[in-house]
């Protein structure tokens, strides 16, 4: 919309930016009153609330009632970035942050979360004086997408009418449709610009901040219970989107940020996640723990209600010590290193930052294929840190059958469970077990599981997440990772679990589990956005991948993946093909079993499930 | 007289007194009296959350946080730089430390509560009609 287009739909447009419709909240009285006062100085219309609850309710009682949205980021009923997600994800209003605190991690966080500015207090005038460039801009770019007939009908609707009358049919649904046209138009274009590598069988969908935002509010809207991929898919109304798509992807994303490490490793194949080059932003987060901004549009499964919660703060806060929990440093440390890439993920911030940056040193795909994902473990070991991994409860025991690394693993399931604590997601047991012929596998998949939960961010492929899993095992288990991680991967989707297929280069009944995953994953959607995300190489798809299961075929960016990725194919892991996947797994497998055996026993078979879900 | 409270005005708010206008005729007595409620709860709660045992510092520092954004909006720079030696304490979680800023925080504190006074005095007694009215 231009200039005269916004006037004209208010008659105080007018004289714009007089008359624009801000919304402050902030918890400090004082300074709430100041920021009024400062506001009506500048002729703008304020409506204030010290309450971060009740401002959301104002705005999504009627979206159209604002142009821009202040608030504090300290407030005591909701962080100020939660509601900054909140929205921009369903309202897609501006959105700047005020804060006492000009720490430059903060700004970076705002920047992130999606604000368009970061005010330090005390508030000046002259800077309030220009926030209606950010109204402005906002519009501007709406119009300049070819969708943006779309939200500028949209825009027009909600100017014209002055009150803001609510969008015709589902509001919800229409702003988010016409949010989500705006994504994909900008998706598309991102696409346009990345996927040149890919070899993506269908149009790849860039798995935007929008469309992870539309993701999100989605699954908020249905509640972690019912958000099941195809309802969030018909809520976020795109169709570009699959459930593996938008999930997966993201997950690719995140992990690949988050394991930035394992890029190296993964890296050619998944960068192609192609919604890693959309996440430009992602790519930022992909610092240690970064996972938070991706945040997790993976619930396609139970994930979902992972997501809800930390939503945006998921990626953030990647490193949430809430998924991690130290529980059992000890197997941890040996086996998987991979899992100590997870880990990273899962653990608490603290972790992180010294897991990534043991995991890089091991993640390296390059490494690894040296290695023979031998190496990779070794950085896992630095990250020991059980921490990492909430006590899986159960998977330690199974763990310490199989090995340290199986504990990992099953930390990482754990943790994951942990994190998604809530969001059944990740593996469906039942499906896991369906498509695990072997209490291993389903074992497995459980941590895959968890370790996709916690990745919340960081992988939606939760499901593939369990990727992660594999990583821990680096030895033969990669292929059961593989499986694993393709199961999860389809597992969220539809089971196809191909689990029989590689079976046969895992030695271990677990591996085989993998196997099919890897060739499953190419059979599920998520093949294909994972060979995007190889393609991509993306560095953030790296990272992610590092994170969690880069080995996932899909790309879901398990670092184990990436190990036997690496190992097999160092960067073609073009998922897409079953066979190629297989085959890599097969080899990785091979490879790895070989050097790594001895870190291979997971011991699922304990994993239970129950603990990680 | 004029003169003098314009000088003491400016001495105290810059700013905050640009915001006075007529739209806003009180604009300035409102914030400060707001400020007054919302710093001397603080101060309570502060307080008191440093002769528990053991410490909370997570709550201290919110408190404070609260605190100093409330101080640094009317312009108080002093209590401010106070507020943040005391938040430094906070976060190595140095209880005698931030008993220590604590005082010399409700010090300056104290000194700017009476210019304020002593500002809104003198205001009404020179412009009663501008000032005086005390609204809300």
């Amino acid at each position: 919309m231009t200039v005269e287009e916004i006037r004209g739909e208010n008659e105080n447009y007018e004289q714009f930016p007089v008359g624009l419709r801000v919304l402050a909240v902030d918890d400090n009285p004082t300074c709430l009153k100041l920021l009024e006062t400062l506001l009506r100085k500048c002729q703008y219309n304020v409506t204030t609330s010290s309450q971060a609850r009740a401002a959301l309710k104002m705005l999504r009682e009627n979206k159209d009632r604002f142009d821009l949205v202040i608030s504090d980021v300290h407030m005591p009923d909701m962080d100020g970035f939660r509601l900054l997600e909140l929205v921009g994800l369903e309202m897609d209003l501006p959105v700047i942050m005020l804060s006492g605190n000009s720490d430059p991690k903060n700004v970076m966080k705002g920047v992130t979360h999606g604000a368009c500015d970061y005010l330090v207090k005390p508030v000046r005038l002259e800077e309030l004086r220009n926030i209606w460039q950010h109204v402005l801009r906002r519009k501007k770019f709406d119009s300049k997408n070819p969708k943006k007939s779309n939200d500028q009908g949209q825009t027009h609707q909600a100017g014209g009418e002055g009150c803001g009358s609510p969008l015709p049919g589902n509001t919800d649904q229409n702003a988010k449709f016409h949010r989500k046209r705006k994504d994909e138009e900008d998706e598309s274009e991102d696409n346009g610009n990345e996927s040149d590598s890919s070899t993506q069988k269908k149009p790849r969908v860039v798995w935007s901040i929008e469309l992870h935002r539309k993701f999100v509010a989605a699954v908020n809207q249905l509640g972690i219970e019912k958000a099941v991929p195809k309802r969030i898919l018909d809520l976020m109304n795109d169709d570009r989107l699959t459930r593996e798509n938008k999930y997966r992807l993201y997950l690719k994303r995140i992990s690949s940020v988050a394991a930035t490490q394992q890029a190296n490793m993964v890296a050619s194949p998944f960068m192609r996640m192609g919604s890693l080059d959309g996440l430009g932003d992602f790519r930022t987060l992909a610092g240690s723990g970064r996972l938070g901004n991706v945040a997790l549009p993976f619930t396609t499964g139970g994930m979902l209600g992972r997501l809800n919660s930390p939503a945006n703060v998921n990626l953030r806060n990647f490193t949430p010590s809430s998924l991690v929990q130290h529980s059992q440093p000890q197997n941890l440390t040996n086996s998987i290193p991979s899992l100590g890439k997870v880990h990273p993920l899962l653990s608490p911030a603290s972790q992180n930052p010294s897991l990534f940056q043991g995991i890089p040193s091991g993640l390296e795909l390059d490494q690894l294929q040296q290695t023979k994902g031998v190496s990779g473990i070794p950085n896992f070991n630095t990250m020991d840190d059980s921490r990492m991994f909430p006590t899986p409860g159960t998977f330690t025991d199974p763990g310490t059958a199989i090995g340290s690394s199986t504990n990992l693993a099953s930390f990482n399931a754990e943790s994951f469970n942990v994190g998604i604590s809530g969001s059944s997601n990740l593996l469906d047991p039942g499906r896991c077990n369906d498509n695990w012929q072997n209490t291993i596998e389903s074992s497995k998949m459980q941590p895959n599981s968890l370790l996709s939960t916690p990745f919340h961010s960081q992988l939606p492929r939760d499901n593939n997440s369990l990727n992660t899993e594999p990583y821990l095992q680096n030895n033969p288990f990669e292929d059961s990772r593989e499986g694993l991680i393709g199961d999860f991967h389809n597992m969220n989707q539809a089971p196809s679990q191909r689990w029989g297929e590689q079976r046969q280069s895992y030695p271990q009944g677990s591996t085989n589990t993998f196997g099919s995953l890897n060739s499953h994953i190419p059979a599920n959607g998520i093949v294909p956005p994972v060979s995007r995300s190889l393609d991509q190489n993306s560095g953030i798809f790296n990272q992610k991948i590092d994170m969690f299961v880069n080995g996932r075929s899909s790309g879901g960016g398990s670092n184990l993946f990436q190990q036997n990725e690496n190992e097999k194919s160092q960067g073609g892991f073009v998922p897409q093909s079953c066979d190629s996947l297989d085959e890599l797994v097969n080899a990785m497998i091979k490879r790895e079993q070989d050097e790594i055996v001895p870190n291979c026993d997971f011991g699922f078979d304990d994993y239970s499930f129950g603990p990680s879900i | 007289m004029q003169r003098q409270l314009a000088n003491m005005k400016q001495s105290l708010f810059d700013q905050l007194e640009e915001l006075q206008d007529d739209a806003n005729p009180n604009f300035v007595e409102e914030v400060v009296t707001l400020y007054y409620r919302d710093s001397a709860r603080l101060v309570q709660n502060i307080d008191k959350a440093l002769e528990k045992n053991p410490v909370d510092f997570v709550k201290l520092d919110s408190y404070m946080h609260q605190f100093k954004g409330s101080s640094s909006s009317i312009g108080a720079k002093k209590v401010k730089i106070e507020c943040t030696q005391f938040r430094e304490y906070c976060r190595v979680g140095n209880g005698e430390g931030c008993k220590k800023t604590f005082q010399q925080v409700k010090r300056e504190y104290a000194t700017l509560r009476k210019k304020l006074e002593a500002y809104f005095q003198f205001a009404r007694q020179v412009g009663p009609v501008e000032k005086a009215c005390r609204r809300k």
